[in-house]
């Protein structure tokens, strides 16, 4: 139930940026920071307003100005729903070896985990799990798709 | 999986070692292969069921499969069947030499096979053809069913009397199988004969695995698997199919390998986002923390006498590759090129530390001396990674991923195989898509 509406958020969302890039093209390359990915294509909603993931330079780990924002919107939002556990999955892109990027994606979702916590949130409600890169959210070889994919997402977990 | 039958070898005849003139020096690329006639093992008339096919063809196929892995190695030329002199019983008892050296040949392999009781006896002769002589001969006894294995024991016993190198022909890869879109990849553990054969496939796909490796010296496996979603490294005998988680962490286990001894396993642990190297005892579970930094510490590899680890690690702040005393301490960095080094694996001589280096949006796979010094670049690609050394360390076995378009059209991922004088890439046959091999010691040591 839960996947079948944020399937529906998410075909919503891309229905907005589809429409968007039509209009500009050039779009594309505002969406990188350096290499860390400041788009909305691939993000998903937690909540209306709180996005579910944040995105990574590559090799590193540290949360940006924009990874902060939106991680202190998830620590709103799960100071109101008490009783809501979520995960938080690491990921990798696909340009490293398979089990340095398994202890990066680690890293990575523990930044986002440690944040939180500095937010009020317990560390009880939170699990983290690595996938590395083999689970990646955009499967093209480019900047743009590793960038997506350089990822911490925070799912639901009841 | 049914554990190998017993083989008895036997020596047929003694031999000078010493007067033998040919020798194939696997040291450097080989351009100039030795040219060899593999003769068809003769079918003893004395065979039961001898107009069965399989028995009939018994000893084409044997000679054909020794003949392929000769070729593999792109140290051998093996001469074609057609311009051969002599019928295969002839010539096993006394090949006519100089009708054989007409055709070019150095070397010539003969031998018979003799079904009788349910039971394969075989026997094969190695002759060198300049110095007119026998350089070996062996016999084995074994069940028709394990004619492959015979092809493979004969292989070896002749690489070995030519390269002065234990061979790798009768040896097994598991590797992870792959299939599905790459967001969707399904995943199994699988394990083939070293020339692609006989695979079978040892997890069902439920849930993802990674990085299988044998125990150096058993058929036991260790590797990752995401079973209820908890990333951990498990252990699995593949003869019975069990399999047990390996310690109790309270988080990510990863990245496991063996002692050389088979007694420990390394592997990563990690906790709060840090990963460090752990090792436990199989026997006694005596669990020991080997690295204790802020950095990622991974992939972690013997050196095969016990004494060191390599691994690779971010504490300079990119990957390198590091090598320790086995308990941790006289820590030295030794990849410094340009770039970042990971995935160590200790070359089962000694004498080498195979690596994957990334560079300039370039995967490479190379190797380095213990020391770092000599690093050698053996093959550029887009995306490879994950060396694996033959049981003789003189092939590497890793994975390539592929693809033919930018946006990830006709994506494959396959197991391949360099020789580390950097000559003699080939693809592996694999029946699905492949990654993250493991090369097994030989089956008949």
């Amino acid at each position: 139930m839960k996947f079948n509406t944020n399937l529906r958020k998410v075909l919503l969302i891309l229905f907005a940026t589809i429409a968007l890039s039509a209009c500009s093209t050039a779009k594309k390359s505002g969406d990188l920071d350096g290499d860390v990915y400041t788009g909305r294509d691939t993000v998903e909603f937690l909540a209306k307003g709180v996005p579910d993931r944040v995105f990574f330079a590559t090799n590193k780990s540290s949360l940006t100005t924009k990874s902060r924002e939106t991680l202190r919107k998830q620590a709103t939002f799960l100071r109101k729903n008490k009783s809501l556990n979520i995960t938080i999955e690491g990921h990798a892109d696909e340009r490293g070896t398979r089990e340095f990027n398994l202890a990066l994606g680690e890293r990575r979702a523990n930044a986002a985990k440690d944040y939180l916590m500095t937010y009020g949130i317990s560390g009880k409600r939170i699990s983290v799990i690595s996938y590395g890169k083999e689970r990646p959210v955009n499967t093209e070889s480019s900047p743009l798709a590793w960038s997506q994919n350089r990822r911490s997402v925070t799912v639901k977990v009841n | 999986m049914k554990r190998i039958l017993s083989f008895i070898i036997i020596p047929l005849l003694f031999f000078k070692n010493s007067f033998a003139l040919i020798e194939v020096d696997i040291t450097r690329g080989n351009l100039d292969p030795l040219p060899i006639a593999v003769s068809p093992l003769h079918v003893d008339v004395k065979s039961e069921n001898l107009n069965d096919v399989k028995i009939k063809k018994l000893g084409e196929n044997i000679s054909e499969l020794i003949e392929k892995n000769f070729k593999s190695t792109g140290l051998f030329n093996p001469l074609k069947k057609e311009a051969f002199v002599q019928k295969p019983d002839i010539a096993h008892l006394k090949p006519r030499f100089e009708d054989w050296r007409l055709i070019k040949a150095q070397a010539l392999v003969t031998g018979k096979v003799l079904v009788k009781g349910g039971k394969l006896k075989a026997e094969f002769r190695l002759w060198d053809l300049t110095a007119a002589q026998e350089m070996t001969a062996l016999a084995f006894t074994t069940t028709p069913s394990n004619w492959r294995r015979v092809a493979h024991i004969i292989s070896d016993k002749i690489y070995e009397r030519l390269t002065g190198e234990e061979g790798y022909f009768d040896t097994r890869i598991i590797y992870v199988s792959e299939t599905g879109p790459k967001n969707q990849r399904v995943k199994k553990l699988a394990i083939m004969d070293q020339d692609g054969a006989n695979t079978k496939y040892l997890t069902l796909g439920n849930e993802l695995v990674l990085t299988p490796r044998f125990n150096p010296t058993n058929q036991m496996v260790t590797y990752l698997s995401y079973f209820r979603n908890l990333p951990r490294v498990y252990l699995l005998d593949i003869e019975t199919g069990n399999q047990e988680v390996v310690g109790n962490f309270p988080g990510m286990t990863f990245a496991p390998r063996f002692s050389p001894d088979g007694k420990k396993i390394i592997m990563s642990f990690a906790k709060d986002g840090n990963s460090d190297i752990y090792t436990m005892d199989l026997d006694t579970r005596i669990v020991e923390r080997i690295t204790d930094h802020s950095s990622i510490d991974t992939s972690p590899s013997y050196s095969p006498d016990g004494k060191y680890i390599c691994f690779n690690s971010d504490r300079s702040g990119l990957q390198q590759i590091y090598v320790m005393r086995s308990d941790g301490s006289n820590l030295k960095r030794i990849s410094f090129g340009k770039g970042i080094y990971g995935t160590p694996v200790w070359s089962p001589r000694g004498d080498l530390i195979a690596f994957t280096k990334v560079r300039k949006g370039k995967f490479y796979i190379g190797v380095m001396r213990a020391d770092g010094t000599g690093e050698r670049l053996l093959t550029e690609n887009f995306y490879q990674e994950a060396p694996s050394w033959s049981p003789n360390g003189r092939v590497l076995v890793f994975y390539r991923e592929t693809k033919s378009g930018p946006k990830g059209e006709g994506f494959t991922a396959k197991l391949w195989s360099i020789d580390i004088t950097g000559y003699n890439e080939r693809k592996m046959k694999t029946e699905t898509d492949a990654s993250d091999p493991s090369w097994s010691s030989l089956l008949s040591k």
